[in-house]
């Protein structure tokens, strides 16, 4: 069967999609304030449903972010009428294996949206029931998500268990409860003790109601904190308690977060502790492909513009670093090249600055003969603008015709005005990337890009996606 | 004048809608030469070279500072100042602080004083006024010059897109300058003797003055295309020729903005004044020929001892700030006597007298005098 032109529309519009999907998380980028950001993204999301609802359901099966499953979830519980009954079950399934995957905050937030919405119809209720059925630990929840679980409730028209009723509905009415969660809560109400036993973020309020000191807090506090908690605490409480969360454990890109976030000098003194937990995450990312990738070279951004924005602080560089040492362990042993397009070498000390001479860069790289070019930018090249797609076209067209040279240009961020990630240049496939971690399988997908692999292909991909995803429990 | 010829190399362009920014990058900074320590919010970390080194600083003009030995209240430097070292207080105006300046000032930090005040200056520090007192001119214009004049000048906050553009402006190492475009047609230059001033003073670009062209161009947003030709794949055989072809374009580039984009900054007829010299540094103002159908920039400029450009500011002058400009100086040039300007300009009296009305130089005349052409014009 040969490509139709509405077929090759499909194909890019969904590739299109999915990069916004994983990048997009409608805050503020350098570039671009958050309205414009969310409104061009509003839009996305709208041609999409009507336009290919198939693969716009289907995309909740990929590597997207959270921002954009729910806003796939509310769209397609909102407009659920203008599928057929197959199709409503099957993105129902979607649906729920999505929510079990959110995280709770979130989860709360889209029931809230859809009850502001108005969408009450007894799918959406059998969804908010079944997703209630699967937590492990009602009484816990209540309690951290007091709000959002008593407006989930009344949305759906659920009748809680046990306990839960009273707590939620009438809380003081009842003298002592049997579930100890709850009866740590109503006597966090009146003994400081109690605090200590609740999660960290309802107990922050019991403890500037009974004014406990900050240090007595922490410290008490400390072994409740989840991981995230402990890690954003643990800089600001430095002088007062050092909670010290185990680096080891964390993930990637969160971890070159955090290793940005810290001031040169502390970076400077700690420097073989976190250059060995960033190896350690990268090569459990990497785990059985480690060292398969071959000769690798890497462009990576860290100008000005990588500094990110109030919400989304050093993003693209932690991103471009995460996505350094993962490629370092992909790479054979000591062939990966890193070049960064201020020219420093020293990856701990990295901090946003000057413009970015991708051009320079790519040529740069070309020289060292790699298997695989990898590019980390944010696709804005200004030193001088427009030499990286002249560079890459012309090495596309001229001196490498066959594709010796794989070369992959991945983005971290959303383009508001083009509705897609920034390319740069035609003969090279681009895709958004929002952790390190998704690297290798976002280069797989990026061959679709390259316009080599139809929308049939793509389909296949997709199915096979969707398969896995529901399969696994 | 070039830039080329004054150690300052062209960087290329970042544009953003239709705001271009071009940066002005040296090699190595003018030695001896920094702007007050004032300026910056850590004075001591960053400015002192150590070693005892000794170096002159300047204050921009309508730089607004609370100069230490004075009362507390913020004053502005009056046109650009040079200062030893050590001097910790420049001649300047006492400003009174609007609500709006003293929440964006946050401690001691120094800005460029908004809007008016800095245009105004300019001109009055440049136009005397008569200086022989033909029985034409009135009282005023004897007694007082052309100041208070005041001229129209629009705050870059105002110029569409130019406070987004700074912003995402990516600095480039060594730079010590940039030129302004909308719509590529040049705004303004500015260049710094260090590095570190021009990160200092970047930000501030934003409260400068732009002429109403340079407004209208904004508000228009006509976005600043490409200017660049890309590279001619034919002659292309190995990375190296591409690496090749990548200088000379960078090259080409550099080449045609200092020739075409930027061509019309320094005029060559341009007036210089010096106004101050110290220890080797020279402070001078320019003006323009003010000839009509060209782009007229006013400005300061310091030179060291080998007559490099240390520092520069210039405003683009609107073309009726150029018309005005233009008859000013040819009645300067005739004295300030009507009969030989309108000879001159191949008018008759009457006729002057009515385009110097329209230009809003109406009151510097004597009243009868006016009402006598007025009169003969019927």
């Amino acid at each position: 069967m040969s490509e139709t032109f509405a077929d090759l529309i499909a194909c890019e519009d969904a590739l299109m999609f999915v990069n916004a999907a994983i990048t997009s998380t409608g805050q503020r980028e350098f570039h671009h304030a958050s309205g414009a950001q969310r409104l061009s993204l509003e839009f996305l999301h709208e041609y999409m449903l009507v336009g290919h609802r198939e693969i716009y359901a289907s995309a909740l099966a990929l590597d997207i972010n959270d921002h954009n499953a729910a806003l796939i979830i509310r769209n397609l519980l909102v407009r659920a009428g203008a599928a057929g009954p197959g199709r409503r079950r099957h993105e129902g399934r979607l649906i729920a294996r999505r929510l079990e995957l959110l995280p709770q905050q979130r989860v709360h937030r889209l029931f809230r949206e859809l009850r502001d919405l108005r969408v009450n119809n007894r799918r959406t209720r059998a969804i908010i029931r079944d997703w209630f059925d699967g937590r492990r630990d009602p009484a816990f929840d209540a309690v951290k998500y007091r709000g959002g679980v008593k407006a989930a409730l009344r949305h759906a028209h659920l009748a809680p268990g046990g306990e839960l009723g009273a707590f939620l509905f009438a809380p003081h009415s009842v003298k002592r409860y049997e579930t100890p969660v709850l009866e740590k809560w109503r006597r966090a109400h009146y003994e400081e003790a109690a605090i200590y036993e609740l999660p960290f973020t309802v107990a922050q309020g019991f403890a500037a109601k009974h004014a406990v000191p900050r240090e007595r807090f922490l410290a008490g506090i400390e072994r409740r904190m989840t991981r995230l908690e402990r890690l954003r605490h643990q800089e600001s409480a430095r002088d007062a308690v050092a909670p010290r969360t185990d680096l080891s454990a964390m993930p990637l890109t969160r971890l070159a977060s955090y290793v940005l976030s810290l001031p040169l000098d502390d970076r400077a003194a700690r420097r073989a502790e976190l250059t060995g937990a960033l190896r350690a995450a990268a090569r459990r990312v990497a785990g059985a492909s480690a060292g398969r990738w071959g000769a690798v070279t890497a462009v990576l951004d860290d100008s000005h513009s990588t500094s990110g924005s109030g919400h989304k602080r050093r993003r693209p560089l932690a991103v471009a670093l995460a996505a350094s040492f993962l490629l370092d362990a992909l790479a054979a042993p000591g062939r990966y090249v890193p070049l960064w397009t201020s020219g420093r070498t020293d990856e701990t000390l990295l901090y946003p600055f000057g413009p970015t001479p991708l051009g320079e860069r790519i040529l740069d790289a070309l020289d060292t003969a790699p298997d695989r070019l990898i590019i980390v930018s944010d696709g804005w090249d200004n030193a001088p603008p427009g030499l990286a797609a002249d560079v890459l076209r012309i090495w596309r067209t001229r001196l490498d015709p066959d594709h010796r040279v794989a070369i992959t240009h991945l983005n971290p961020v959303y383009d508001a005005d083009g509705f897609d990630v920034r390319r740069l240049a035609p003969g090279v496939p681009t895709a958004g990337i929002r952790d390190a971690e998704d690297l290798p399988s976002l280069v797989e997908l990026a061959r679709f890009a390259e316009g080599r692999a139809g929308l049939a292909d793509l389909r296949a991909h997709l199915d096979e996606k969707t398969a896995r995803f529901l399969e696994t429990p | 004048m070039t830039f080329r010829l004054d150690g300052l190399r062209t960087g290329t362009g970042q544009t953003w809608g239709s705001v271009r920014l071009v940066p002005l990058l040296r090699d190595e900074p003018v030695p001896h030469l920094r702007l007050h320590r004032k300026a910056y919010e850590e004075p001591f970390s960053v400015v002192d070279v150590g070693g005892g080194a000794v170096y002159t600083s300047f204050v921009p003009h309508a730089f607004v500072a609370s100069w230490t030995g004075r009362e507390e209240s913020p004053a502005a430097s009056y046109g650009t100042r040079l200062l030893e070292r050590d001097t910790s207080s420049v001649p300047g105006m006492p400003i009174r602080t609007t609500r709006r300046m003293a929440r964006k000032a946050g401690g001691d930090r120094l800005r460029f004083l908004p809007l008016h005040f800095a245009v105004e200056g300019y001109l009055a520090l440049h136009f005397g006024g008569p200086e022989i007192v033909w029985e034409e001119w009135s009282r005023r214009a004897v007694d007082r010059g052309l100041s208070p004049r005041s001229e129209q000048a629009y705050s870059g906050f105002r110029v569409g897109g130019l406070e987004e553009a700074l912003r995402i402006f990516e600095i480039h190492p060594g730079q010590c300058g940039v030129l302004v475009y909308l719509a590529d047609s040049l705004a303004g230059a500015f260049v710094t003797p260090h590095p570190d001033d021009y990160r200092a003073l970047h930000a501030t670009l934003v409260e400068d003055l732009y002429g109403e062209l340079i407004y209208t161009y904004g508000l228009l947003g006509a976005p600043a295309g490409n200017v660049t030709a890309p590279i001619d794949d034919a002659e292309i055989r190995s990375l190296r020729d591409l690496r090749a072809a990548a200088v000379r374009r960078a090259r080409e580039w550099a080449d045609f903005h200092d020739e075409v984009m930027a061509g019309q900054l320094f005029d060559p007829e341009a007036a210089y004044q010096t106004v101050q010299s110290l220890n080797g540094f020279e402070l001078s103002r320019f003006l323009p020929s003010f000839a009509l159908r060209r782009e007229n920039h006013i400005g300061e400029t310091i030179t060291d001892e080998r007559g490099r450009v240390a520092y520069l500011k210039t405003f683009r002058l609107s073309d009726a700030q150029v018309r005005r400009g233009h008859l000013l100086k040819r009645l300067a040039a005739h004295d300030w006597r009507l009969d030989a300007t309108a000879a001159a300009l191949g008018v008759t009296e009457a006729a002057l007298v009515h385009r110097l009305e329209h230009a809003g130089f109406g009151h510097l005349l004597r009243r009868d005098v006016r009402d006598g052409y007025r009169a003969a014009r019927r």
